[in-house]
């Protein structure tokens, strides 16, 4: 079953249609990757599902049923780009506050906040204010927050932005686990290396509008332009042959596009012919980064293979 | 209705607890008391007491020195306008008459004018002394005479206001105007305080950007009256424990007002008493105070400012946390959106203190009806009397007004409130604010 359905949704403000008929849906267990660069209607379309904006147009299930903000704001867990706390308040304290405010009982939110304090090592933190915390330590706790609740949809924006490597480990983790138990995310980001490594599903958006949507691998052999790569056990003079072209060739770093209707293996034997001591070969996908710019800039951009 | 209460529950009990308030709250009542004690240490002891020398051809004035009130009166028949300041004189009262007393010219010589209070009490001196030494001339007893005039000095005026209810006493004006102006002032400064107390936690959730956490879980609009409510309990807390403060210090400060005073003053409450003139001028005050405070009507004016208060409170609030959920990290912006919100509060005071000495004219009546003046406006004329001054009809219009406006400034405000909070990094003008409001986008 789908957890959330979104069906040609419309938002509009005064200057710009900010979000302009998007629809997709996202499965149970599943981590949604929601992209697009800034000003694209993410933000717009996630405040939508949050129930925080009403849309103008279209509709939203979420469970199957149409989303009511009132009843469905408790199984959603949020994290805004733009973290929040209140920075005089005691960080026990105000988690507790914020799942009570999510429908828990004082002894649940208690019980479980523990809980995820000494998961995250942060137990000795609890009576600290936020003003005290450094930067990664409010993003450990403004994750907690998020998921304290046990929402079946999370919804992540930028969640790895001022963390250092270790807690961003830490955090992709606690996110992986939560999905293999369930929970279903959304990912916003327009950090790409994170939603290949991630994602099962992309949606990209650009002024409002979707502009692809897909599982991650099939979008980049959607995309992909017949380029393989090719290194040599040392320089050989090579040439161009009706089964390819050859897009580079300088300090043993090669790169071929396999002519249209040719098959790699054609190439590769024709090197092998040009006298070539061949080591490596295998083909070049493009990453979502190039796929996101040529998309979003509308025009097809060289892409620049680091080998 | 569960989630709003957490929401007034953190409000009140994150500001309660604070040091802030907790100091505030302990400290506002001591300075007020250090600031009446001044004023009181400052009136009795500041002006210097004038030492005037009596230069009396008639014979009325006592011959020897009297200092009993705040002027040194000296009788010294060869004081002369040449050695005024080398024997330390402040003036010269000279009598030219001898003989046959009929009140005659009296004049005063002095360096520099006297003030007036000095001047009406010479000026009163000299009728009492001539009226005895003409009686005691006339043939009466010297001890009936002084008595006679102890009893004189004590005769103070009693205002009553006819009503409908035969032989109601009114409320006296002087109190009726005391009560009234700190009244007013007082919701003023609450206005003042607690509404901007509002519009500053507004701003903190929208700069720490907290808010749109909160607007995940909870309605714009619960958020916005958690606050407003939760901060609406700390002013009461705060004006609860000043009451009880100022009553604590109240009576400690009794304990200190001589024993025999109060005697006196329980004394003097009898009528018509025959030992009058043993009474100390204090004694007579604190009984006129003690009477006064009577009079008034607390059952109206209790219940009137507790309503006033609070529906002024919120009527306002709610317009602070509007202009709060408008207002960006600037602090330049937070002055201009600002003004237009204290202005009318100001506005209110200015009327007030106008209305006040003509609490049925028509500014009067007109600033306790408006609901943005009449919390502060109205406060002002209640002591004078329900419905002697303020009619029956006048406060009930009055308040169904400011509680329609207070409806009307919330709805209004949760529209702007909902999409500000959100709107980040960005100066917002009035004209969005309006658009906000009536046109929802």
């Amino acid at each position: 079953m789908n957890i959330l359905e979104i069906v040609n949704l419309k938002k509009h403000y005064a200057a710009q249609k900010a979000v302009d008929g998007i629809s997709f849906s996202i499965g149970e267990g599943n981590i949604f990757g929601l992209l697009g660069p800034n000003g694209a209607g993410k933000t717009t379309l996630i405040r939508m599902i949050t129930g925080i904006f009403f849309p103008d147009e279209g509709n939203i299930l979420f469970k199957g049923n149409p989303f009511e903000p009132l009843r469905d704001a408790s199984a959603i867990g949020y994290m805004p780009e733009e973290r929040g706390l209140y920075k005089k308040m005691k960080i026990g304290e105000q988690a507790v506050y914020l799942a009570r405010l999510k429908g828990l009982t004082r002894s649940q939110a208690l019980e479980r906040a523990k809980e995820w304090f000494a998961r995250l090592e942060m137990d000795n933190w609890w009576n600290k204010k936020v003003e005290e915390l450094s930067k990664g330590m409010s993003q450990k706790l403004q994750f907690v927050i998020t998921v304290l609740h046990q929402p079946s949809l999370i919804i992540l924006d930028e969640p790895f932005s001022g963390l250092d490597p270790v807690n961003a480990n830490l955090i992709k983790e606690e996110i992986l686990l939560l999905a293999k138990k369930g929970s279903s995310i959304i990912f916003s980001t327009h950090r790409m290396e994170q939603v290949e490594e991630i994602c099962d599903h992309i949606v990209l958006m650009n002024k409002g509008k979707k502009i692809l949507d897909g599982a991650v691998t099939n979008i980049k052999r959607q995309f992909k332009e017949n380029l393989f790569a090719l290194t040599l056990e040392k320089m050989t003079p090579l040439s161009a042959a009706p089964s390819f072209d050859l897009v580079r060739n300088e300090e043993g770093k090669i790169m071929i596009r396999i002519t249209e209707g040719c098959r790699p293996h054609e190439a590769l034997q024709n090197l092998l012919d040009q006298g070539a001591a061949v080591t490596g070969f295998y083909e070049i996908l493009p990453s979502l980064n190039d796929i996101f710019i040529r998309l979003v800039e509308g025009t097809p951009q060289k892409i620049n293979a680091s080998l | 209705m569960r989630k709003i209460w957490l929401i007034i529950k953190r409000e009140y009990l994150s500001r309660v607890r604070n040091k802030t308030f907790i100091l505030s709250t302990f400290l506002t009542p001591l300075f007020f008391a250090g600031i009446i004690a001044l004023a009181v240490f400052i009136s009795s002891d500041a002006p210097e007491r004038e030492r005037i020398a009596v230069v009396d051809n008639t014979g009325a004035f006592p011959n020897k020195p009297d200092s009993s009130g705040r002027i040194i009166f000296i009788p010294d028949a060869s004081a002369d306008t040449a050695d005024l300041d080398s024997k330390g004189y402040s003036a010269i009262l000279y009598s030219p008459h001898t003989g046959d007393n009929d009140g005659g010219a009296w004049k005063m010589y002095s360096r520099k004018p006297l003030d007036a209070g000095a001047g009406r009490e010479i000026n009163s001196r000299i009728r009492s002394d001539i009226e005895k030494d003409l009686m005691v001339r006339n043939g009466l007893d010297i001890s009936l005479v002084d008595s006679i005039q102890n009893i004189a000095r004590m005769i103070e005026m009693e205002t009553i206001v006819l009503q409908k209810k035969e032989n109601a006493r009114g409320p006296d004006t002087g109190i009726a105007f005391g009560i009234g102006y700190a009244a007013g002032f007082i919701i003023y400064i609450a206005l003042m305080i607690y509404g901007s107390m509002v519009m500053r936690g507004v701003m903190e959730e929208k700069t720490n950007r907290i808010a749109e956490i909160m607007v995940s879980s909870v309605k714009p609009f619960q958020l916005m009256m958690g606050k407003i409510l939760g901060i609406g309990a700390v002013g009461l807390t705060q004006f609860l424990l000043w009451a009880v403060l100022l009553l604590g210090f109240s009576m400690i400060f009794s304990l200190f007002i001589p024993a025999e005073l109060m005697q006196q003053a329980a004394a003097a409450g009898t009528p018509m008493p025959q030992t009058a003139d043993s009474f100390s001028k204090a004694a007579v005050n604190l009984t006129q105070t003690q009477k006064e405070l009577m009079s008034v009507n607390w059952l109206l004016i209790i219940p009137g400012f507790i309503f006033y208060f609070l529906f002024g409170y919120l009527f306002y609030a709610a317009i602070f946390a509007a202009v709060g959920s408008a207002v960006n990290d600037d602090s330049h912006d937070v002055q201009s959106l600002m003004f237009p919100v204290t202005a009318p509060i100001v506005l209110a005071i200015i009327i007030m203190i106008t209305a006040i000495s003509y609490p049925e004219g028509p500014l009067a009546v007109w600033g306790s009806i408006i609901p943005f003046f009449s919390p502060v406006v109205m406060m002002a004329r209640i002591p004078f009397g329900i419905p002697g001054m303020v009619p029956w009809q006048q406060l009930a219009t009055s308040m169904f007004l400011l509680v329609a406006g207070f409806l009307f400034t919330t709805w209004l405000s949760a529209r702007i409130y909902r999409t500000g909070i959100l709107l980040y990094g960005k100066k917002i003008t009035w004209k969005e604010m309006w658009r906000w409001a009536f046109e929802g986008k």
